[in-house]
């Protein structure tokens, strides 16, 4: 272990049935190699569980949500950074990545390093562009429709035929079966999510996951492939096994090379009964299920650390299949204090074990 | 009768699970069928396969070459077998 310390913000922090990437993130930078992680935890709420999971992080901040608006966000980091002398941010929510990507430049003049996709990256991959992003790019993506209003979606659900996917902008997606469904699935989307919602033709198939990270130049610097082996209501992988799928690979380093990709990421393919390998899905960001992928020995965290700090970094060249992740699900036992420090102050230090009241 | 091939990339542990890592699908079969996967990796054909397992388990061998018919084509269902797998000699 090297001995330089790097201090670096994480979000995500909400180890839930829906997990928020930041606490497997942070497990993959407490195994790093090429440095020691000091850990700051950026959180949205006092109740997110990877606060209170001892020795994860160091110490944890509120921080406020990105309907707050960009400059609540950097002032509130300017503090932060005021005590902390963060090196790196690392955002893990697709929600609040428009304003990290946006405060990219100021965070910089604080000595805050980041790495990211652009911002051109960043919109043009989303589901509601996933039509003219296939075209760009040359990948196979099913039709996909932005809707705005009820009319609009049951025409457009009509054309495509049933079952049709409802999917929110950001997060949630629903096969509905019958118009009725469809428009159900709308107003829940729409309430949490807001507009468009998208509609997706629905691909019969084997759903396969990658995770990787582009160095912004074009190159691989690590690619997982993952199939999920059991999954929640929330369609969320609860377990999931690593592969070698010889066209995922092929799909992913192509995704990287022509888009010239920063950042971590994680693609949605789905592969149909014929073999073709429809994209559904750009998250622009390390997944939850990451620690697999610092399991089979391409830690993405740590990579994508030093490529921030602008330190060169060797590609991962492979990684061994068949190994799995299993999630589970832990109750920790809080002191009413410490949740009060927090909700009240606004910052936590974590504490040990046997320190906690 | 044909001669299959089953996909180089198949991990088999001796206690008879199957791993496809193209996949991650994952099987389990039982100390015939990891008997009969063994003889195919030897490169034998169904016929052959048939004949030995007949004679050693002493059972009719159309029953055994019924089995053995079902058995492939579970292997084949399951994309275990190369595609070239199945070829008629």
């Amino acid at each position: 272990m090297a001995d330089r310390i790097i201090n670096i913000g994480v979000t995500g922090l909400n180890a839930i049935d829906s997990p928020g990437p930041g606490v497997p993130v942070i497990r993959g930078l407490r195994e790093a190699t090429s440095f020691k992680a000091r850990i700051i935890g950026l959180a949205y709420e006092p109740l997110e569980p990877g606060i209170y999971i001892e020795g994860l992080v160091d110490k944890t901040y509120l921080i406020p949500y990105p309907s707050a608006g960009t400059d609540m966000l950097l002032a509130r980091l300017e503090h932060i950074q005021s005590v902390e002398k963060l090196d790196v941010i690392i955002p893990n929510f697709d929600a609040e990545l428009y304003s990290f990507i946006k405060l990219e430049r100021a965070l910089k003049t604080l000595g805050i390093s980041m790495f990211l996709p652009t911002l051109e990256q960043f919109e043009e991959r989303h589901k509601f562009n996933l039509d003219e992003f296939g075209k760009k790019y040359n990948l196979d993506v099913p039709e996909s429709r932005p809707v705005v209003s009820h009319n609009e979606l049951v025409k457009v659900a009509k054309e495509m035929g049933f079952p049709v996917m409802v999917k929110g902008k950001y997060y949630d997606a629903y096969a509905a079966n019958t118009p009725e469904q469809a428009r159900n699935y709308f107003d829940k989307i729409s309430a949490k999510w807001g507009l468009p919602v998208i509609l997706q033709k629905f691909v019969k198939g084997t759903e396969l996951n990658m995770t990787g990270l582009g160095d912004g130049q074009g190159n691989t610097i690590a690619a997982v492939g993952m199939r999920k082996q059991f999954i929640t209501d929330k369609g969320k992988a609860w377990a999931g096994i690593t592969i070698h799928d010889y066209r995922l690979m092929e799909i992913t380093r192509h995704f990287i090379a022509a888009t010239k990709w920063r950042g971590g990421f994680e693609l949605e393919i789905m592969k149909s009964a014929e073999n073709t390998y429809y994209l559904m899905e750009i998250n622009p960001r390390i997944p939850a299920w990451i620690y697999l992928a610092v399991g089979v020995g391409q830690n993405i965290p740590e990579a994508l650390v030093n490529l921030a700090l602008g330190n060169e970094v060797q590609p991962y060249r492979d990684y061994e299949a068949g190994k799995l992740f299993i999630r589970y699900a832990y109750d920790m036992i809080v002191s009413r204090e410490r949740f009060e420090e927090l909700s009240v102050n606004g910052e936590l230090e974590n504490i040990t074990e046997n320190q906690q009241i | 009768m044909s001669t299959v091939k089953i996909q180089s990339n198949i991990a088999i542990s001796d206690s008879g699970f199957l791993f496809n890592p193209a996949t991650g699908e994952s099987y389990s079969v039982n100390p015939i069928g990891l008997e009969i996967i063994a003889l195919i990796r030897e490169g034998k054909n169904e016929t052959e396969i048939c004949n030995i397992i007949s004679q050693k388990y002493k059972s009719e061998q159309v029953i055994v070459e019924r089995d053995l018919h079902d058995f492939v084509h579970m292997l084949r269902q399951y994309q275990l077998l190369d595609n070239n797998g199945g070829q008629n000699n």
